[in-house]
């Protein structure tokens, strides 16, 4: 019953993810390694991946993982079932609840769950980066070219956005990525 | 019907020749819907941006379901938001074919090495333009220090625990906050 899982896993993605696709990746890490769709690993190629070619990367990410679990079905599955929840609650909103946006009580809620989100994105993020560098907590496994790429890549990435006064493209940051990669474990 | 189809390809456009998702997809929106075609006035993409940035979900989809709902109903909205969505999903349906096979090559298995740590600098980024966006309250900053917190802890022990029980304890927190000052606020005009 990949295809219900599949329904229910990105519906639920749809309705909890504020902040947008970044505030969306620690449910889908989450939902994604809790139905066991994929490991780790291949979490990580997903969103690059959905970073690098166009669209939403959130419907990316749904397609690519519903494809993997369950092919064309599922992809459809789950593409639908992550856009359901916005475009209802965009069609609700304006059909029939227009000043909802404005009251008071959801603007405190808003700004308490935008504040969550972030820290999660945060641990999301500085964790992914850490399991790079050492491994997990059961296989600890420092990886010293790892910690060099990031000190690497964290600095490129700044002197970019000091140099140009724009922030760099995540596309070519992860083109830089995959270069020195290249470079540091071989071909 | 002639409107719908527009619709249609439009935000299939708009889908195709963005990269780097909904929030580079606005300037796009707004040139478009509300330069060349006219279809919602600048108030309105404002009004848009606002709406897709506190609901839930992907923030295209907000902005097309919206401008497809103003200008043609709910079919428009639904030509719209399957337009956004059509072109990413036959692009990544085709790369997912293929991916399991092209990771086993050496150089790019090592090439998605260094990708691994450039995503993960990438969300760290994600969140720290979100927090400069934040209003700058204590009680923010107190949720954002625990939520962060918890799912280190969480990643550290590997305990499941959904994220969505913090995002519900998060929203639970703020409507006794908000509860919490209204009275206050009763209490100081009496």
């Amino acid at each position: 019953m990949i295809l219900l899982e599949l329904l229910i896993g990105f519906l639920e993605i749809g309705l909890f993810s504020f902040g947008g696709a970044y505030g969306a990746i620690p449910l889908i890490r989450d939902v994604v390694l809790q139905f066991g769709w994929l490991e780790e690993e291949k979490l990580s190629y997903m969103i690059a991946v959905s970073e690098s070619t166009p669209g939403p990367i959130m419907v990316n990410m749904a397609t690519y993982v519903g494809s993997v679990k369950a092919g064309v079905p599922g992809a459809i599955v789950a593409t639908l079932a992550v856009t359901l929840p916005a475009f209802l609650i965009v069609v609700l909103l304006t059909l029939l609840l227009k000043n909802l946006a404005s009251r008071g009580i959801y603007k405190t809620v808003i700004g308490v769950l935008t504040a969550c989100v972030t820290g999660m994105i945060l641990a999301t993020g500085v964790w992914m980066v850490l399991r790079c560098c050492f491994g997990g907590v059961t296989e600890f496994s420092p990886d010293y070219k790892a910690v060099i790429l990031t000190i690497a890549l964290t600095a490129v990435y700044l002197v970019w956005r000091t140099i140009s006064k724009k922030r760099m493209s995540p596309i070519l940051l992860i083109c830089v990525a995959g270069a020195a990669g290249v470079l540091a474990y071989g071909w | 019907m002639k409107l719908l189809l527009e619709l249609f390809l439009t935000f299939a456009k708009i889908g195709l020749f963005t990269f780097g998702g909904g929030y580079a997809m606005l300037p796009l929106i707004e040139n478009i819907c509300v330069g060349k075609k006219g279809w919602i006035t600048h108030e309105e993409m404002a009004h848009i941006t606002v709406i897709a940035e506190s609901t839930p979900g992907p923030v295209a989809i907000n902005c097309a379901t919206y401008v497809g709902l103003k200008k043609k109903g709910l079919p428009g909205a639904v030509a719209a938001t399957l337009g956004v969505i059509l072109p990413s999903f036959v692009i990544i349906l085709i790369i997912s074919f293929f991916i399991d096979r092209f990771l086993e090559i050496k150089w790019v298995a090592s090439a998605f090495r260094g990708i691994k740590i450039a995503v993960g600098i990438l969300i760290i980024d994600a969140s720290i333009r979100l927090m400069s966006k934040m209003d700058r309250k204590p009680l923010h900053a107190v949720v954002l220090a625990v939520s962060f917190a918890a799912v280190m802890l969480i990643n550290i022990f590997a305990l499941s625990v959904s994220t969505i029980v913090l995002m519900l304890l998060a929203a639970l927190t703020g409507t006794v906050v908000y509860l919490i000052k209204r009275r206050a606020e009763k209490e100081a005009s009496e």
